[in-house]
This record gives structure tokens, sequence and C-alpha cells, in this order.
């Protein structure tokens, strides 16, 4: 009891439920005065969501959150402020149109009253003189107009200064992802200096002998829980690797069949590595969440199918993941979002023939059995799993040869995944092509061969009994040697 | 190498343009240089820089007005007969007015509404308010009103003054100021100020409000060169503040405004039609000159964009 | 669901509603004796809205931030240059249309042309393309009042079975733009692209062409409405676009048609389009000024967006 009263940060624990995913499952985590925490863990290990929690974003549905050994009930994102925590995300946190120092008046509010520019412009100055000595960077500057190098530097001055509320606790999501090894060096160098004062920082990473030099502690987490966390010399490179993966489980379910003899179907120049598919085969995507993988699949869509007349035959369709934004149509009938997709092959000169549509439908509503007494109801009035089977039902629909996967699983259940698991091999054995986005490396071990993404990149290409946990990890963060 | 900041290139553009088309007016027109002449050309322009800035600040929080035109026609009609007659009474007028506007702005952002339909709405409303006013043209601007618009400074004409201390005064206001600041931010990333603890709402009130302060004088300034005032004024208003924004170097999204610019703009705009007129060309042109105009500008800054673009990946 | 639930559930049988409650409150006041003048008065100037306001509606089903301010300009345009072109000689009409639609078709054209390659939202690109239309017609009315051919004129002024021939181009319009929403592909694309644009791209459909196509149409629609209107009007008027800027939107809405786009239906701008006359009417029958009708045709359109629901907003 006596470390959560001396914890600046303490949280107890903590669940948190994203409908059917178990987001945090009973996190415990503690951040002392002048500790730097290293944070790793591979794709849905909760990280953010842990985050999240600290930065008041987040209530937890169970667990307390504690600061200075008091409990705290109600936290929000004001009061995480004003006890000093801040946050530097990896999306952009600052207004693009305003220069440094209008940014800095918005995120400090108390700085108002006559002369405000000066006192912003001095604040955030110093601040960036401290981290980054010798950064060249003038204040006026509007933030859009700024690198992406820059841009970080900004947020991660802006997360240490200092305009009446000290900062206490600082969490760096993936600080360094694009600044250079030399300004790297420099903000590692001046989260020692900080953490020497008594400041604490949580700070996570993709690279791993950053988190190993810079950090006291580092907690691993995984699937939702802390699985391992010890002071930073109990870990090396492959220590970190081995707690983030290998938590005993059955290597079941991997296909191992040899492809490499059928046709080539598509194939694409992407950064790093060259990335080609064969005919029925399928082809994973992996690396940690973000690193260019999407762009791949959009690119690849993009340049397979038209934007100004119809396609007749498209040699492409695509799953998305991110069903709100770009999967389902909100306002129509299930039947209506499964045809869409196929509608030329429904039509007779531009007209849609509704018998066929509707035999059409279900017939799929049988093959992948969507649950819902009538294919008339609104998508919405379906479950987010059976949401995500009418969008597999409308790609499968087509006879596009190649379906592309954005990451389609995300919060499905169990029961749905491996139906549709079932639907993807049986049609990649009729000589259909998957390219399969996943963050889950369960997803990744069903796939033929795997492309692992880092920084925009193909990074390794992994065939065959390559595919496992640890390799998919292991290339997925740098500083790893394969 | 000498960089321009961002800010600096979506000056430059309106800048050029007006000093060219200034410009060209001059040679064909040598009369044109002079205190008369000056006052002639940019007579009309200081209603329509003040509804510029008005249409700005909405722009600056991503909405749009619609309803600037019978607004400023509405205003319009108040000063040409309330504010003459019972100036107590029309100032309470307008100070409502300019509250429906705040208030506009909360229910906008409170029940989600497009603004584009919200504030055609509102046009409806306020058109209608307007004839009930003035059914037929008349009414009669207040004498200081008139005094104000006719007065003849030294130096510089009044219409260069008016639009210079416009443009210093919603510089000062929304580039400088943190009110300011905070009502670009909206614009630029909403949800970054939302997570410093700002409240949201009031700063789109307080945008929406000022806009119906800046309309409200484009309502009074125009009565003042007019002299008397009908329902149908102002209506192309709506879309010259439009116009004159863009022209200025102004973003429909992304809190990317200019308060100079948008005083440049409307200059331009006013401008445009002379020039034609200077041309020998039709008058029949004018309205089309400022659509020309405005595509011109707009090709030209989506190139400038462009090679910054590409200045950037090199 | 009963029929009568399924009924009311409609979006549009809230501006029927409306439009029969003003009729019936318009005709009380005379005891009968104007309701066939009233209800033909109605059909007529109603029709020229429902023709607009259908090309208004599918640019707006495209969803956010489209909307098509040029429909004014481009009216004048259309009735300016076919009538003088026809030159009041009957064997003309065919080619008088014609010209109409071109001029449709370059409007259009133009629009999109300028949304793609300046890459500017839709209000600002219809509007830039507006004020040159304008000027077009400006310049080539000259303030001369060309009269319309006398077939043409006796044409739109007159009634066939009782009902005005102008009423029944809108309902045959009215059907045609009814069977593209509810019938075909292209129906389909507008809806989903509304809906939501990545997605449609996303599913494959060619949302440039389709986008391209929508915005002919409603240019299309503009100028055969101001056809239509300068014949039956007797000649072009330099103004005789400008009510319908905000009419062609304010039909779109009060119809029921989903501001945020996606959802379009063809028998609310009906209802919308004589609800707005019949209010006219009803008001000046009850001796209420113009402005009265005004203020509450805005507070209706607020209210009907406050009602509508809080689908993301148009921008």
């Amino acid at each position: 009891m006596d470390e959560v009263l001396k914890a600046v940060f303490a949280v107890d624990g903590a669940k948190v439920n994203f409908g059917a995913v178990r987001a945090l499952d009973g996190v415990t985590l503690r951040v002392m005065p002048g500790e730097c925490v290293g944070l790793v863990g591979h794709n849905g290990a909760g990280k953010s969501t842990i985050v999240s929690v600290i930065n008041g974003g987040l209530t937890p549905h169970e667990g307390s959150v504690a600061s200075d050994g008091e409990r705290l009930e109600r936290y929000g994102i004001n009061a995480a402020r004003a006890r000093g925590v801040r946050c530097v995300f990896q999306e952009l946190s600052l207004c693009p149109n305003l220069s440094i120092v209008e940014n800095t008046r918005i995120m400090h509010r108390d700085l108002g009253g006559f002369g405000w520019r000066k006192r912003a412009a001095k604040i955030i100055e110093k601040s960036l003189d401290t981290v980054f000595s010798g950064h060249g960077i003038d204040s006026g500057r509007a933030v859009g107009d700024l690198s992406i190098a820059e841009r970080q530097m900004v947020e991660i001055a802006m997360a240490f200064s200092d305009a009446g509320i000290a900062p206490r606790l600082v969490i760096l999501d993936e600080p360094t992802s694009s600044l250079d090894a030399s300004l790297a060096r420099q903000m590692l160098d001046h989260v020692r200096r900080f953490t020497a004062t008594g400041g604490s920082v949580i700070f996570i990473s993709h690279i791993l002998h950053e988190i190993l030099e810079t950090s006291d502690r580092i907690v691993v987490m995984k699937d939702g829980r802390v699985v391992a966390e010890r002071p930073a010399q109990g870990f090396d490179h492959h220590g970190l690797v081995e707690a983030m993966g290998t938590v005993a489980r059955g290597e079941g379910g991997q296909r191992s069949r040899e492809q490499s003899t059928a046709p080539l179907i598509l194939s694409h120049q992407a950064k790093g590595l060259p990335f080609a598919a064969r005919e029925g085969e399928i082809v994973g995507l992996a690396g940690l969440a973000g690193h260019g993988q999407t762009e791949l699949l959009l690119a690849l869509h993009a340049a397979h199918s038209g934007n100004w007349l119809p396609e007749r035959d498209p040699l492409v369709t695509f799953v998305a993941g991110d069903r709100r934004l770009n999967g389902v149509f909100e306002l129509w009938s299930i039947l209506r979002n499964f045809s869409i997709a196929s509608l030329g092959d429904l039509s007779r000169r531009g007209l849609v023939l509704a018998n066929e549509e509707e035999t059409k439908g279900a017939d799929w509503k049988r093959r992948i059995e969507i649950r819902t007494p009538d294919m008339d109801n609104r998508i919405l009035s379906l479950s987010g799993g059976n949401q995500q089977k009418v969008l597999f039902a409308r790609a499968l629909a087509t006879r596009a040869r190649v379906v592309l996967m954005d990451d389609p699983m995300r919060g499905v259940d169990v029961g749905t995944k491996q139906e549709v698991y079932a639907i993807i091999r049986e049609e990649a054995a009729r000589g259909r092509t998957f390219i399969w986005y996943s963050t889950e490396t369960d997803e990744v071990r069903l796939c033929d061969r795997v492309y692992v993404f880092r920084e925009g990149r193909i990074k390794a290409e992994l065939a065959g009994d390559e595919v496992n946990e640890t390799n998919i990890i292991a290339t997925s963060f740098e500083g790893v040697a394969v | 190498m000498f960089r321009l900041s961002s800010d600096a290139m979506r000056l430059a553009i309106p800048a050029l343009s007006l000093t060219l088309l200034l410009a060209a007016v001059f040679w064909m027109q040598p009369r044109a240089v002079g205190y008369v002449g000056l006052n002639l050309l940019f007579n009309l322009a200081v209603p329509i820089a003040l509804a510029t800035i008005a249409q700005m600040l909405i722009m600056a929080v991503n909405d749009l007005d619609l309803s600037m035109g019978t607004f400023v026609s509405f205003v319009a009609c108040v000063t040409a007969t309330f504010l003459r007659d019972a100036p107590a009474t029309g100032v309470l007028i307008l100070a409502g007015a300019i509250g429906t506007y705040a208030a506009l702005g909360v229910i906008i952002h409170l029940r989600n509404l497009p603004s584009i339909v919200a504030t055609l709405g509102m046009s409806f409303v306020w058109g209608g308010l307007a004839v009930l006013l003035l059914p037929a043209p008349g009414g009669q601007a207040p004498d200081w009103v008139r005094w104000l618009m006719t007065v003849k400074p030294p130096l510089a004409p009044m219409a260069i003054v008016a639009s210079i201390a416009i443009a210093s005064v919603a510089h000062l206001l929304v580039m400088r100021s943190s009110l300011g600041v905070l009502i670009r931010g909206i614009g630029g990333n909403q949800r970054s100020v939302e997570r410093a603890g700002w409240s949201i709402v009031a700063a789109r009130a307080s945008a929406y409000g000022l806009a119906g302060l800046f309309a409200v004088l484009a309502g009074i300034s125009l009565v003042g060169l007019t002299t008397s005032a009908d329902a149908n004024i102002a209506l192309r208003y709506t879309l010259l503040s439009i116009a004159g924004v863009i022209l200025g170097g102004g973003e429909f999204i992304g809190g990317r405004v200019s308060p100079i610019g948008a005083v440049i703009g409307a200059l331009t705009l006013t401008l445009a039609g002379s020039f034609l007129s200077f041309l020998r060309i039709s008058p029949d042109w004018q309205i089309g000159a400022q659509g020309a105009i405005l595509i011109i500008v707009l090709a030209l800054r989506l190139m400038l964009n462009r090679l910054e673009k590409q200045e950037k990946r090199r | 669901m009963t029929p009568l639930f399924r009924l009311v559930s409609k979006p549009w049988i809230w501006s029927w509603l409306a439009a029969f409650v003003v009729w019936f409150l318009t005709i009380m006041v005379t005891l009968g004796a104007s309701t066939l003048g009233l209800s033909q008065a109605a059909l007529t100037f109603a029709a020229f809205s429902v023709i607009v306001g259908i090309g208004q509606m599918f640019v707006i089903t495209l969803g956010p931030g489209n909307i098509d301010l040029s429909v004014p300009a481009t009216m004048t345009l259309a009735g300016t240059v076919a009538l003088k072109l026809m030159n009041v000689e009957n064997g003309l009409i065919l080619s008088g249309l014609l010209i109409a639609l071109v001029i449709g078709l370059v409007v259009g054209l133009c629009n999109y042309a300028l949304i793609k390659a300046l890459r500017i939202p839709p209000i600002i690109a219809t509007l830039s393309t507006s004020f040159i239309v304008q000027s077009a017609a400006i310049w080539t009315n000259r303030g001369l009042r060309i009269k319309p051919p006398s077939v043409l004129a006796e044409f739109t002024t007159s009634n066939t079975l009782g009902v005005p021939n102008v009423a029944i181009v809108a309902l045959l319009i009215s059907l045609l733009a009814w069977f593209l929403l509810e019938k075909t592909i292209y129906g389909r694309w507008i809806s989903a692209i509304g809906q939501s644009m990545p997605a449609a791209r996303m599913a494959g459909i060619p949302v440039d062409g389709t986008r391209f196509v929508t915005y002919l149409f409603c240019a299309v629609l503009a100028s055969v409405a101001g056809y239509l209107l300068a014949c039956f009007s007797g000649g072009a008027a330099l103004n005789m676009g400008s009510e319908y800027l905000l009419m062609s939107i304010a039909v779109v809405v009060i119809g029921g048609t989903a501001v945020a786009g996606g959802d379009s239906n063809v028998p609310g701008i009906w209802g919308a389009s004589l609800f707005m006359f019949l209010v006219v009417s009803m008001l000046n029958t009850y001796g209420v000024g113009a402005g009265i009708r005004l203020i509450m045709t805005g507070l209706i359109i607020i209210s009907v967006i406050m009602l509508a629901g809080r689908r993301a907003g148009m921008r």
C-alpha cells in the first residue's frame, strides 16, 4: 500500500470492454515519481487503452485510479491536466492552421491577458530549447508549414512546457516515430533529465533499444493484461520479444500449402520489398497498426478500379475494417448493403433486377449465416459481427478474383471469426486470392505468406513455417535481428 | 533560402491581383488616379468588406452563412427606418439581431445542424422581416450615417480609410486576440481545442455574434451610401461575401482565414466591375468578371500549393 | 406494421399533409368558389419548383457539401437564349428546347470540371459558374423581351383535362426521376455516395462518373424549367431564376429528403412545392403580407431540420 501512496499515478485492476472485445482485463500499473516506465506490446495489447484511462479520456468499467495516494472518483480530461498529466499522441493534436505560439495559447488555458503572445512564445521556446537545443524552429510559424519531424518536436516540447501547472507525468506514445536518430537521442536525454528532477514518464515505442536504454522499468502487455514487469536491466531484446509473444498457445489451424507455382495475379511496387500475390493464395500484411498496411490496400484498390466508368469485371474487391467509415451504408437494408458491389451482375441495361437480387441475397444469407429474420431489415439492426459478415458476403458475391481485407475482424466475436475463417479457406481453395491485413497474430498465422510492415515499408517477407508470432513481432520492432 | 510563411503566401495572391487590376485601371484611365477617382472606384467596397469579414468569421469555424445577403438587407431597412426615427428602438433591434446570430451558432452546434440549411431558413426569416419593415423601397439614412460615409478625410478618400480601418480591427480581433485564436483553432482541430478544456459552444456563439456585429455594420454603411433602403438591397452580398473570403485567401474548412485578405478580396470584387467599364466591355459582364477572377485566383492557388508540396517533398 | 403506421412513417407525408391543410383553409375562406382555380394555379406554379427541386435533390443526395448554386442563372440563360433563337416562330420550338438542353449540359460540365480540376467544394464551383452564366444571360438578354412562339405560349398556359400542361410535364419528369432513383443502378449509386463516399468508392462504384452525371442532370433540369417558365410568363426576365435558388433547396428540405444525403424522395418535392405556393395564396386570401409568409417559410425549414434528427451535418 505504501507504493500506492507514493505513486504519481496508480491504476488498479482496470477493466475496459468495447462491445465483445475486452480491451483491458484487470490491469494494475503504478508510476513512481522520477521514474520512466517503458510500455511495450503488440497490436491489441491494450497500450492505447491504458493511456486513455490515465489521461482521463476513458473511465474504466471496473477498477480504480488514484493519484498521490488519493483515489479519484470523478476523473476526466480537465482533472488530468490539473494534475500535470500530459500526453503526446501519434496523431496530430495541434491545430495545423495556427502558429506554434497560438497553439501554446490553446493548450494552456490560463495564459490569457494582454501580452499573452510574448509569454506563450517564451514558454514554448524555453521548452523547445531545453528538449531540442539548437532546434532552429521559429515559434511564429504555422504548425501546418512544419515538417513532420518539426511538428513532432513541437508536440513533445508542448507536453513538457510549463505555464503554471508543471508537467508531472508525461505519456509519450511513439514519440520518436518521425524523428531522426540525433533528435530522438536529444528527446531521450531530456526524458532522463526530466525523471532525474522528479518527473515521471510513460514511454511507448516500437524501437526496442530506446525502451531498454531509457526506461527504469518495463511493463509488457498482451491481450489487455500485464504479462511481465521488471526493471529494465532484467530484459534484453529477445527477452522482450518473447514476453510480448509466446504465451503458450497452440499453433493449430495454420496452413501449410505450397503455393509458389500458381500464376501471379497481382503485383505492386510498394516501398521496401516488392509485393506480389498469386492465385488462390492468402497473403497476410502484418506489423504494428498504422505502419502502411492500409495504404497498400488502398493503393491496390485504386489501381484496379474505375473512378469514372463502371468496371464490368473488377479485379479487386474490398472488405472494410472501419465499418462506420468505409463499410456499411447506414440508411440501407441488409439486402442493399449486400448487393451494392455486384449490381452489375444483377441488372440488365442499368435496371436492377429485383428478383435476382433477392434470390442472391437469400442464397448468401444461408451460405454465410447472417442472423436476421428478413434481409429487408435495416443494416444497423444487425450486431457488429453480422454486419461484418454482410460486408464479407458483399465482397465474395462479386466476381473479383482478389479480395482485399483491411483488418475486418476488429471487434468481432470468436464464433463469427471461425465461420469467416472457414469461408476464406474454402474460397482460397477455389482459386480466390486474399490479401489480408490483420492486427491479430492468430489471423496472420492463417496466411500462406506474410509481409511485415514497419514505418511505411515492407521490411520482411515470411513464408510457410517462418510465419509465426516470434518472427512477426521481431520484424515489427526495430532493433532486433531476425 | 528565403521562405514565406503560409499566411504570407495566402495574402500574396490577392494582393497581387488587386495591384494588377488597379494598375490596369490607372493605365487605361489616368484620371482615376487621385482622390476623387479612387473614391468613385471603391465607394461601394465598404459594406461589402464588412459583410465579407462577417462571412469570414463564420467560415473560420467551418460553417457557411447563406443568410448574409438578406440579413444585411434587413439591417439596412432597420437603419433607414427605426435607427433614424427612434434610435433607441433601432439600437435594441440591431442588438437583438446580433443576439439571434449568436443563438443560431449555439443551436447549430448543439443540434449538429447543417449550417447551410439552417442559415438558408434564417434567410427567409430576415427577408420576411425586411419586407415587413419596408414593403416598398424607401426610408432614409440617419444623418450621422450619411455624414460618416460621405466625409472627406485628408490624404485618402473615405473608402480607402475605412477599408484600412476595417482590415486592422478585424486583424486584431481574429489574428491577434485570444478569442480569435480560439475561433480559428476550432476550425483547425476542434477535438484538440476541446481536449485542452475550452467550451466550444461559447466560442462558436462568439464567432456567430461577432459575425452578426460586422454584418450589422455592413447594413448601416450600405444605407449611408445609398441614402435609402429596400428589402432586396443587399441580396447579392451572400454570394459576394463568400467570393470575397475565398479571393482573399480564405479556405472553406480548416480555419484558414485572413481578414486583411478578405478586405482585399472585397476591394478586388468591387474593382472588377469598374475595370470592365474602362475596358469598354459591356457592364453586362461585370458579374461574370467576378466569377472569372474567382476561378483564376483559385487556379493560381492550386498551382502554388502544388509547388509548395513539391518543395516540401524535396 | 399497420398500413396507417407505414404511411405516417414516410418522410413525404408531412409536406403533403401541410399542403392539404393549407389548401383546405384557403378554399374555406371563399366557401369553395375558388377550388378549381386555386388548384390549377397551385399545380402550375408548383411544377416549376418541382422541376428545379428534383435536380437539386439529386445533387443534395450526393452527400455533405453538395449543392448547386448555379440553378437560377442556368434557368435565366436557358430561357433567354431559347426565346431568342426561336424568335416567335413556331417551327423552331424543338431547336429552342435543344439549345436549352445544351446550355444545361454545358453548365453542368463546367460545374463538375471546376469541382474536379480546382478541387474546390461544389458550392464555390457552382457559385463561380453562376456568376459567368448570369453575365452571359444579361448579355444575351439586353433588356429585350422576346415573346415565346404562340404554340408554346398556348401550351404552357393551358390545361389538358383540367390539369395544367406544365404540371403534366413536371409529373413526367418526376416519374423519370423516381424511376432512376428506385429502379436503376445509378439511383443506388448516388444514394450510396451520399451515405458515405469512402464506402462507395471501396464498393467499386465509379464515384466521379456518377457525380458528374448528377451535376449534368441538375443543370439540364434547371434549363428545362427556365425554358418552360420563360414561355409561361410570356418572355424571359433577368431575375426570373432568382427566386428559385432558395426555393429549390427549400422544397428539397421540406419534402423530407435527408439534408445529409443518401436518402431522397420524389413525392415530397411535390408536397413541398404545392405547400410553398399554397401558403402564399392562403396568406394573401387572409390578407397577410409577404413578410409574414417569408418568416413562416424560414421557421418551417428550421423546424424541419431540427426535427429531422442529428445525422452528420452538411459541412
